[in-house]
């Protein structure tokens, strides 16, 4: 396929098989991957994926099977093992040191003897050849820890590079990224592939498996399902053979039929722990019957505005109009007065906030409600209804498994998604916010769980959809607005919004004033 | 002159009851920056006080008193490690179990071996770490201003002292200059980092945890085998917690740490100056009052003044690979 055909190829797993306790993460997988070329790895979360590459890479040791570098066999116990392979891997969690210089984390692991002065001035100068051959130019001096997420994410590639890597793998390397970054990020991995490196990216987003890679393999279950090439299959294709089943990857919905607003936001300034204002001077306002989307790159007060929201954070100035009722800075409201105002809210992070995952799940499925009398007898809870309450909202989210008494820890990302969904959900609220409402869930939930958010809407409730997918927004929302540095930097109805305006008003930038047309 | 010969005094005073605490508090900066808590410096210190004193009454030699004073810190070292590095336990518990274990076993063992209610027997000058004068101490001693400063700051102290002023560059220079400093402060940060990097954490934190054993045995040595000539049930009073104070007052930083020992140990010099003397206006301080100093100044200090002291990102946390 590749230009040197007659090479071996560059990675050959065959027969890995990986078994956590009861959990049979990766079965009998092979799989082949040419010289310099770019493979995707796609499938749900829980697929086994990141364990697929954490063995490629030494984290973990196969129970079985065998790993081919460039058609030599070869042992792979530690990650030192993998770097000795010429193999470098750029986490979804950067492993970087925060405090460290670029330079200093660079060389962390491959110092070149035991004083650092003379590695760390080889580092510099070898440092500014990789910067200037892949177009990765970060200021080496920079304390790691002040500098943006897609420049962190060069500092890991560098590192991979530093080491001599031939092999580079990327597990869902885009997840942080504005999609500017993202392209940059693919003409950097296209420059890669040009220098004979070879690439395995994981990610669960179809469209990058189209833009950039060769080939794609399919997990499903811990099992490889489906090796194909990329000119030659569909994200339809790709998704079905994902899930199993065909998918929706489209929302299917009506047009919006909104009413008068349901919750209103004026002028509103919100900080944060540290006092810093992560919200600045917004207003807009959510109208029953619409869901709104607020799109932006992860930590531009996003978080900061839906705890305000929710009650869960103080205004600081301006206030908030919702059933006839004001939050202000002087009038405080907590998140049972806002429930009591008919707001419900799916927090950003249901394992920190959401739920308690150490709880059984008929409990987490009443978090925040648990006073409620229906729950109560006169002294003691009474646990039969709230089993059985349970046991119903199962059985209409489709929650597997439906078993009320098991550990919310012990439920995957998706359904543990949807417990907490139908717990605000049920309530019928007028105003629902939810944060990140597919974040780690898996393809056939998201399509689930949009359903349901459409239907909450055309039954005339006022949502408000905060996510960092932009393809989610993109496909929910009936009207985006983009917060960028605590402000709104734009609107737009969502059937005019296109994915390269949206980026750049992501970035700050007004795509009005570029005159410079994308084609 | 009367007062310039009286502040001598007391920065030599300084100097002196300021050497355990630095040795301490950078054996502490060793474990905490690799991420091990370790509230164990005072058992460690006890222990090695125990042994070396002990050692060097048998043997009648203050070197092998001082070998046996680190072994023994060392093995405490090791079994808060075991502890904490090979079974993730909590660094707390782990780090209170050896003051506990050091407390009483230096005691039942000191009874067992020379029945002198928990005390070693007094250690001959020749078992002990003397003072060394340095060449043209007592010649220069009458100059004004620097004959005092070179006879009496100088020079006249023990091998432990200067070793402990050199502990701080040297430590400094390990931490920023060598490849073992760099991975030190990296797997205190982010152990993760380090792992992925190819190196072994687990390896990379013993090391560090036996630096803590050795400098504190350093201080454990000094304790009863060159400022005193033997070992006292309980003697190092406190000591291994002021270094701790000191170790977070000083930020982590080896030469932040030396300032912030040297200005408890001042306290201290100062405390014994000023027993039963009448201040003018004030009256006699309590001597508890200024003992207190130490703690009441890194709360106060640290609470506002001096500004946040960010800890190791990783301290305290064992190294877990998920699954």
């Amino acid at each position: 396929m590749g230009p040197e055909g007659g090479a071996p190829p560059a990675i050959e797993l065959t027969g890995i098989s990986k078994r956590f306790g009861a959990v049979q993460a990766n079965r009998d997988i092979s799989l082949t991957v040419a010289k310099g070329t770019i493979h995707g790895i796609v499938g749900e979360n829980g697929a086994g994926k990141s364990t697929l590459m954490s063995i490629l890479y030494g984290f973990y040791r196969a129970d079985s099977g065998e790993i081919r570098i460039d058609g030599e066999p070869c042992r792979i116990h530690a990650p030192r093992d993998a770097i000795a392979a010429g193999i470098g891997m750029v986490h979804q969690h950067f492993m970087l040191v925060d405090t460290f210089t670029v330079l200093e984390n660079v060389v962390l692991g491959a110092e070149g003897g035991a004083l650092l002065a003379a590695g760390v001035a080889k580092a510099r100068a070898e440092l500014q050849r990789l910067e200037r051959d892949y177009a990765l130019e970060v200021d080496i001096d920079a304390v790691t820890g002040t500098l943006p997420v897609g420049l962190q994410q060069r500092v890991e590639i560098l590192k991979a590079l530093y080491r001599g890597a031939r092999i580079l793998i990327l597990d869902e390397p885009t997840g942080v990224l504005t999609p500017q970054e993202a392209d940059h990020l693919f003409r950097i991995l296209d420059g890669l592939r040009k220098q004979g490196v070879t690439v395995i990216l994981i990610t669960h987003k179809l469209r990058e498996i189209m833009a950039i890679t060769d080939t794609v393999s399919v997990m499903r279950r811990g099992e490889m399902v489906a090796h194909l090439t990329t000119s030659e299959t569909t994200k339809e294709q790709l998704a079905e053979s994902m899930v199993g089943r065909k998918v929706l990857l489209q929302v299917d919905k009506k047009p919006a039929q909104p009413d008068e607003p349901a919750l209103a936001v004026e002028h509103l300034t919100v900080a944060d722990d540290a006092g810093i204002e992560r919200v600045r001077d917004i207003g807009f306002s959510v109208r029953a019957g619409e869901i709104v989307g607020i799109a932006g790159v992860a930590g531009n007060g996003q978080s900061e505005l839906l705890e305000a929201l929710a009650g869960i954070r103080p205004v600081r100035q301006g206030c908030v109009r919702l059933s006839g009722a004001e939050i202000t800075a002087e009038q405080r409201r907590d998140p049972k007065e806002m429930r009591r105002l008919r707001l419900a809210h799916v927090p950003e992070d249901r394992q920190r906030m959401g739920l308690l995952t150490q709880f059984e799940a008929n409990e987490s499925a009443i978090l925040g409600y648990h006073d409620d009398p229906a729950y109560n007898g006169p002294v003691l809870m009474n646990r039969g209804t709230v089993v059985k309450d349970c046991e119903g909202k199962m059985g209409l989210y489709d929650v597997r498994p439906d078993d009320p008494l098991l550990k919310t820890g012990g439920f995957s990302g998706g359904n543990q998604q949807k417990i907490v969904l139908a717990r605000e959900i049920e309530r019928d609220p007028d105003v629902l916010l939810v944060g990140q409402p597919t974040r780690g869930v898996d393809i056939g939930a998201i399509e689930f769980i949009h359903r349901r958010l459409v239907a909450l809407r055309d039954a005339g409730k006022a949502i408000l959809v905060v996510s960092v997918e932009l393809d989610e927004i993109m496909s929910l929302a009936d009207r985006i607005l983009v917060m960028f540095d605590g402000r709104i930097v734009g609107e737009v109805a969502a059937a005019e919004a296109t994915e390269t305006m949206l980026g750049l008003m992501m970035a700050g930038i007004d795509p009005s004033e570029t005159q410079e047309a994308t084609p | 002159m009367e007062a310039f010969g009286l502040f001598i005094l007391i920065l030599d005073a300084t100097l002196r009851v300021s050497t355990p605490l630095m040795l301490a508090a950078l054996a502490g900066l060793f474990s905490e920056r690799s991420g091990i808590v370790d509230i164990g410096l005072e058992g460690k210190m006890l222990g090695a006080a125990f042994a070396a004193a002990a050692a060097a009454y048998v043997t009648g030699s203050p070197i092998v008193g001082l070998a046996a004073g680190v072994a023994a810190s060392m093995l405490l070292a090791l079994l808060h490690g075991f502890a904490c590095i090979t079974h993730n336990g909590n660094q707390v518990v782990s780090g209170v179990a050896v003051n506990i274990l050091a407390a009483g076993l230096s005691v039942i063992l000191g009874i067992a071996w020379f029945a002198q209610g928990g005390q070693t027997p007094q250690l001959p000058e020749a078992a002990r770490f003397t003072p060394l004068v340095w060449p043209g101490a007592d010649l220069v001693a009458g100059v004004p201003l620097l004959g005092p400063i070179y006879s009496e700051l100088i020079s006249g102290h023990n091998l432990i002292v200067y070793l402990a002023v050199l502990a701080v560059p040297a430590t400094w220079w390990v931490l920023y200059r060598t490849r073992f400093g760099l991975r030190l402060r990296a797997v205190g940060e982010s152990p993760e980092a380090v792992d992925t990097a190819g190196i072994s954490v687990t390896w990379l934190r013993y090391r560090a945890v036996l630096c803590c054993g050795f400098l504190c045995g350093l201080a454990g040595t000094y304790l009863s085998v060159a400022h005193n000539a033997a070992f006292i049930k309980d003697m190092s009073a406190g000591k291994g917690f002021i270094a701790l104070a000191a170790l977070i007052f000083g930020k982590w930083r080896p030469v932040p740490v030396m300032g912030a020992c040297l200005l408890f140990g001042f306290l201290d010099a100062v405390a014994v100056r000023l027993q039963g003397v009448e201040l003018p206006g004030i009256g006699q301080i309590p001597v508890q009052f200024i003992q207190a100093l130490p703690y009441l100044l890194t709360v106060i200090l640290l609470a506002g003044f001096i500004g946040k002291a960010v800890a190791p990102r990783a301290i305290g946390v064992p190294y877990l690979k998920e699954h």
